[in-house]
């Protein structure tokens, strides 16, 4: 099959459309393939040296940014998982002009979250060992990580029966990519959520929260990077895609009311909470955790982008455009707030013991920064590469 | 192990009077049932919290024999770190880890005493959170003697155990490539014939006292089971049911 749909023809146009590119354009698929080599050395480097000495990781924070970064990219992935479902699987005509770009960008995303994930892992050749031979159905990471492989191989075949025009079996393996998705995903929520000994985490908050914040995470995801397209390509947005960014934009609207309402009961409840609950409430409210969590998780992730979305009527790219960017760089501090605060209240606090009387502290290394730039890389590249590769993801009609 | 056919559900409606001798030492040696609840409670309230379908499945699933516990006189410790020494040359622990520590209580306001010390170390839990979240199987439940053990082979260096254990237990070895914890010395010392781990018998003011749940006469069934005893455990609120407890006098 491959050798029929790789004909001389394609691959000619493919090359063709690979020349065709700006100055710029070629300018930042070497800027981010730079990031990307200089990320796997700096990875590589982290494994010699021991990831003890390289990242700031320890005994009572074993989780940081690549955690974090992890999180970001598997969330973002999901959600363009979701958003483009809307339109393939679930056959809503206003969501299908930017669907094949969403399914596309799903697999990068996710490729790009194994990727950090792959420097964080500190026996990555054991996992695929033993999850095979030895796994624990118990294990929220265990179910995250066999569901997230079958979401990718799902999201991969779909993109493939859609290259190929094969659109009902795209929609097949759509669904079970949504299906995936979803299960995977609530299961990333829950390895946080299903851990009593964690205040900050437990509870059935985390799963259902991971699900909403997937689908906000999507929708401006694919508002910045169809506008990208649209600039790569030189083309102005058509009408049937304007329409489709009109209706994103109402989507959007409502998820970002829906994370507000989440953020704020979550916030309410917790200051009827244990010490330990309130400590790490606290540490988000006025403490060190505070700028991060009010000017970028909520002023430049929520309430910013929310009236930028509002005001721009669904017609305003720039608006928009400004306000999905705005929260993917806020939405990767929301990730990274939650791995951090859930650790930072020692698990003895409320003991009232000297060595853990107080918060605990974690800023990324160098290493850890670079490892998370590499993910970033890999998707800019894939992403520039495959719109020239796809032909602007352009839609047929089916 | 065969017990008697107890007939938990009908239990909630007697009183302890009709609870016989036997059917509450058969009740006890399951272990599950009575350990992190605090024994100044009665035991009907140990039993009513429980599931009567657990319970039985708990005892014929895992018949720990022996059920190792420790109990910890919190009062007596000193902070020689005798034990925290005996440990480390015991079972190999690096310097940048820790596989049992003492923690310092200070109180500025401490009437007569201004300062105590609690050892901490692995809690062994009956309900071990680390070995529920652990994707690869490679920390459970030893089936013979309920000590949660590690199969470092197995280990991915995930760390989620050492995110979902409530105590600080565990720590990522380098020289072993995995994570590493307490293991109650299983296999350095009990596996070796010795019947103290090396931190119970390093000890000088009687603080860790290790035995055998499972056996009556044990120090640490008999104060366990002594009601006007105050003993707990760390954090109860997790559900993770540990078998290391605290007491003073």
């Amino acid at each position: 099959m491959l050798s029929t749909v790789l004909t001389a023809e394609l691959r000619a146009g493919v090359l063709a459309r690979l020349k065709s590119g700006s100055k710029s354009y070629y300018l930042f698929v070497a800027m981010f393939g730079m990031l990307l080599l200089a990320s796997l050395a700096s990875g590589l480097h982290a494994r010699l040296i021991g990831y003890d000495h390289a990242y700031n990781t320890y005994r009572e924070v074993p989780w940081g940014i690549l955690i974090s970064t992890y999180v970001f990219f598997v969330v973002t992935s999901t959600g363009l998982c979701l958003v483009s479902s809307i339109g393939h699987v679930f056959g809503k005509k206003e969501f299908m002009p930017m669907a094949r770009r969403a399914v596309y960008l799903s697999i990068l995303t996710i490729c790009g979250g194994f990727l950090v994930l792959a420097f964080e892992i500190e026996n990555p050749t054991r996992m695929a060992i033993y999850n095979v031979l030895s796994p624990n159905m118990t294990s929220n990471i265990w179910w995250m990580g066999t569901l997230y492989g079958a979401y990718l191989f799902f999201m991969a075949l779909e993109f493939f029966f859609i290259l190929v025009h094969r659109y009902k079996e795209a929609t097949i393996f759509g669904l079970l990519g949504v299906i995936a998705g979803v299960v995977a995903h609530s299961n990333l929520g829950a390895v946080f959520g299903m851990l009593h000994g964690r205040e900050y985490w437990y509870g059935p908050f985390m799963p259902i929260y991971f699900i909403a914040s997937a689908m906000m995470s999507g929708c401006a995801a694919i508002i910045l990077f169809t506008w990208l397209a649209y600039k790569i390509n030189g083309k102005e947005i058509d009408e049937p895609m304007a329409d489709t960014m009109h209706v994103t934009n109402k989507l959007v609207i409502l998820m970002i009311l829906v994370i507000m309402f989440f953020t704020a009961w979550k916030i309410i409840s917790g200051m009827v909470g244990t010490e330990g609950k309130l400590a790490a409430m606290h540490s988000i409210l006025d403490g060190p955790m505070s700028i991060n969590f009010w000017v970028i998780e909520v002023g430049m992730g929520m309430v910013v982008p929310l009236f930028l979305f509002l005001a721009s009527k669904g017609r305003n790219m720039g608006m928009m455009v400004a306000a999905a960017a705005m929260m993917m760089f806020a939405i990767f501090f929301m990730r990274f707030d939650l791995v951090v605060v859930g650790q930072i209240v020692p698990v003895y606090y409320e003991l009232g013991v000297k060595q853990y009387s107080h918060l605990l502290t974690y800023t990324p290394s160098w290493h850890e920064i670079m490892v998370v730039m590499g993910g970033i890389g890999f998707v800019g590249v894939a992403f520039l590469l495959g719109e020239k590769i796809f032909d602007g993801h352009k839609v047929e009609h089916h | 192990m065969r017990f008697r056919k107890l007939k938990l559900d009908e239990l909630e409606k007697q009183s302890l009077d009709s609870v016989s001798k036997y059917e509450r030492r058969q009740f006890l040696k399951m272990g599950l049932a009575i350990t992190g609840v605090f024994a100044g409670g009665s035991i009907l309230s140990a039993v009513t919290t429980v599931d009567s379908a657990d319970a039985v499945e708990f005892a014929e699933k895992y018949p720990y024999k022996p059920h190792y516990a420790m109990l910890i006189h919190q009062d007596r410790c000193i902070d020689c770190e005798r034990c925290m020494a005996a440990c480390v040359k015991t079972n190999e622990v690096p310097e940048y880890g820790y596989r049992t520590t003492i923690l310092e209580k200070d109180d500025a306001e401490g009437v007569e005493q201004k300062r105590q010390f609690i050892p901490v170390l692995c809690n062994q839990c009956n309900k071990p959170p680390c070995v529920r979240a652990c994707p690869t199987s490679a920390t459970i439940k030893d089936p013979k003697t309920g000590v949660v053990i590690m199969r470092y082979e197995r280990c991915i260096g995930c760390k989620t155990c050492m995110s979902a254990c409530p105590y600080n237990a565990r720590y990522f070895n380098e020289e072993k490539r995995a994570i590493d914890k307490c293991n109650f010395c299983l296999d350095t010392r009990l596996s070796k014939g010795e019947t103290l781990t090396a931190c119970a018998a390093a000890c000088p003011a009687g603080v860790r006292i290790f035995g055998d749940l499972s056996d009556s006469e044990s120090d640490v069934f008999k104060r366990i089971h002594t009601m006007r005893a105050a003993v707990w455990v760390q954090r109860p609120e997790t559900g993770a049911m540990p078998n290391v407890f605290y007491t003073m006098g």
